[in-house]
């Protein structure tokens, strides 16, 4: 962090700064600085640049400045197949991969209109919510380290590393994992994969418990979170926060309720919700969120159908490897659909699923060609990012760094 | 009455002459309008207390590059007390690049609407800070239209002074 001088920032974001009135100061010139934060800074995150106009060390002003890893991936879109797009979708919220790969094909499925297979179904949800306790692991443990408390941060984290075991064995990757295909998954997930699967959700709540012991008993964590950064549901709802952000708020909102996706209408889970909104709750809430995951995935294995996990629509849908080198009309569709797409007609959609950190959703337009004519990918980093400004106001500068940890943002997501 | 009925009869007894037309695919229910009535018009379907649609999810706009109405602005809104998503849509032409800001309706609209005015370069009429929100705020083009290149212009993105 170091002071800037007003030369040194953009006049129009000086201009934004100066322009909230809601606080009024004797002696602007002697009192007032304005500080700017990252985009370098290990609390912001990633690479989000705030900028806090402060009098002493209380916040009064703050901007953030998003585009520093702006990768142009809509416009990327536009130029690309469906399939290839796959990939991308990985780095855009890079702690839950899995996620947004879900997301995407779901999209592209209702666009083109094609049917999966039940097992598909719930091999995609059951990655789904592993992805979902991977990323609040993750948001967990560095959300404690933000504040002061370390240990936490290595044993979420050797957690979330027996799911990263997981996808090697499931996709062959751990970090970019690009499993979902259009009309199903890449592999069917192996039986080995499934007993790991359940190995980890049987010692995963002992395991969640001994990490939350170590925050919920601990003074100095609650202390610092607690009343920080309150925003009501109404607020919430207003700046178009979602996820666990909303649910933290009071406000019951769950896409896999709200409008149920994938099989989510044949499970019973909860949805945790604090009435409380500040970043406490948000805290309590994603834990008790992963809490109800490995509740799903464990309904999930036990209701997890036999039968095949690629949809036979060969017009759409890319043939497994094996088939293309053995068989002429897998080779002519393979052919067909890596040179010149899968056309779905013409039209445009919008599909949005619960991702760990809010709602991730695809607008799509085809114009009846192999890649979209529009791609818009709506984050729910970016727009709860949109809640800061409101949640530092009046609080320290070290609860600035708290308040960015219970949002959660992540920029590839937000700046995309 | 089925909600989109409901949507549908209250918006054309309240805005007539907004030649609202009404579409449905996939199971996704849009509205198209025309551009002057898109504040009323959401200011209605907010604080309507059978409709709600308190969550402004997205804001985005479409280049159809060689249509007489170059741009589509399409709003996405959600009503959590129906469990009902809502597309708004409303045609803005390139000779006459605006539409007025919704982020008096909803705050979420604020960054939604610099995104869109980054990307597109459709300025929002009243918008409180129409900023850029990802390029840099010397950066004389509006890169998600058709006629930016995908390699970018070279030269365009200068290089930081020494």
């Amino acid at each position: 962090m170091e002071k800037l001088i007003k030369d040194d920032v953009h006049p129009k974001i000086v201009q934004a700064l100066l322009k909230d009135t809601d606080i009024t100061i004797e002696d602007a010139l002697e009192n007032e600085m304005i500080l700017n934060m990252g985009p370098q800074h290990p609390a912001t995150h990633g690479v989000l640049r705030v900028l806090l106009r402060l009098d002493g060390e209380t916040v009064i002003g703050c901007v953030p400045e998003l585009g520093y890893l702006h990768r142009g991936y809509e416009k990327m879109a536009e130029n690309m197949s469906y399939y290839e797009y796959i990939p991308h979708t990985d780095r855009l919220d890079y702690i839950s991969p899995m996620a947004n790969n879900v997301a995407w094909v779901l999209a592209v499925e209702k666009l083109a209109g094609i049917e999966v297979p039940p097992r598909a179904q719930y091999i995609r949800m059951m990655v789904a919510e592993l992805a979902r306790i991977t990323s609040h692991l993750v948001a967990v443990g560095a959300f404690a380290m933000d504040v002061g408390a370390l240990t936490v941060f290595l044993w979420t984290l050797r957690e979330r590393e027996k799911v990263l075991d997981i996808w090697d064995i499931l996709c062959g990757a751990r970090f970019t994992n690009s499993y979902t295909r259009i009309g199903g998954v890449a592999n069917d997930a192996p039986p080995e994969a499934l007993a790991k699967v359940k190995w980890f959700i049987d010692q995963f709540d002992d395991n969640l418990t001994e990490c939350e012991k170590l925050l919920n008993t601990n003074r100095i964590f609650i202390e610092r979170l607690e009343g920080i950064g309150v925003m009501s549901g109404e607020l919430a709802l207003d700046l178009g926060v979602t996820g666990p952000s909303l649910r933290a708020s009071g406000i019951e909102f769950d896409l896999r309720r709200a409008t149920p996706y994938l099989k989510y209408n044949e499970i019973d889970f909860n949805i945790p919700t604090y009435t409380e909104g500040d970043s406490l709750a948000r805290y309590f809430v994603r834990v008790d969120e992963m809490r109800e995951s490995a509740k799903i995935v464990r309904q999930i294995l036990e209701k997890m159908p036999q039968g095949e996990v690629l949809a036979n629509s060969p017009k759409k849908v890319l043939p497994h490897k094996t088939e293309i080198y053995t068989r002429m009309e897998e080779l002519i569709h393979d052919f067909m659909i890596v040179n010149f797409g899968i056309n779905p007609p013409v039209g445009e959609i919008y599909h949005a699923i619960e991702g760990s950190k809010g709602e991730l959703g695809f607008y799509l337009v085809s114009k009846g060609e192999g890649h979209p004519w529009k791609c818009k990918i709506r984050s729910p980093s970016f727009n709860n990012l949109q809640a800061l400004p409101h949640l530092v106001k009046g609080h320290m500068i070290s609860d600035v760094v708290a308040i960015i940890g219970s949002i959660d943002p992540i920029m590839g997501e937000a700046d995309k | 009455m089925e909600f989109k009925e409901l949507i549908q009869q209250k918006l054309q007894s309240n805005f007539p002459e907004a030649s609202l037309e009404f579409s449905e695919y996939k199971d996704e229910f849009s509205v198209k309008l025309d551009k002057k009535f898109i504040v009323p018009v959401c200011t209605l379907l907010k604080e309507d207390a059978d409709l709600q649609f308190l969550l402004c999810e997205d804001i985005t706009a479409v280049d159809w590059a060689t249509r007489k109405n170059r741009f589509t602005v399409v709003y996405h809104i959600f009503s959590l007390k129906n469990k009902f998503r809502l597309k708004l849509k409303a045609d803005v032409d390139e000779k006459d690049c605006n539409i007025d800001s919704v982020s008096s309706v909803w705050r979420a609209a604020n960054w939604q609407e610099r995104e869109c005015y980054d990307m597109y370069g459709i300025i929002f009429n009243n918008h409180p800070d129409l900023r850029r929100m990802y390029m840099p705020e010397d950066f004389e083009y509006h890169p998600l239209r058709k006629d930016f290149p995908l390699l970018g212009i070279p030269g365009s993105l200068p290089l930081p002074k020494k």
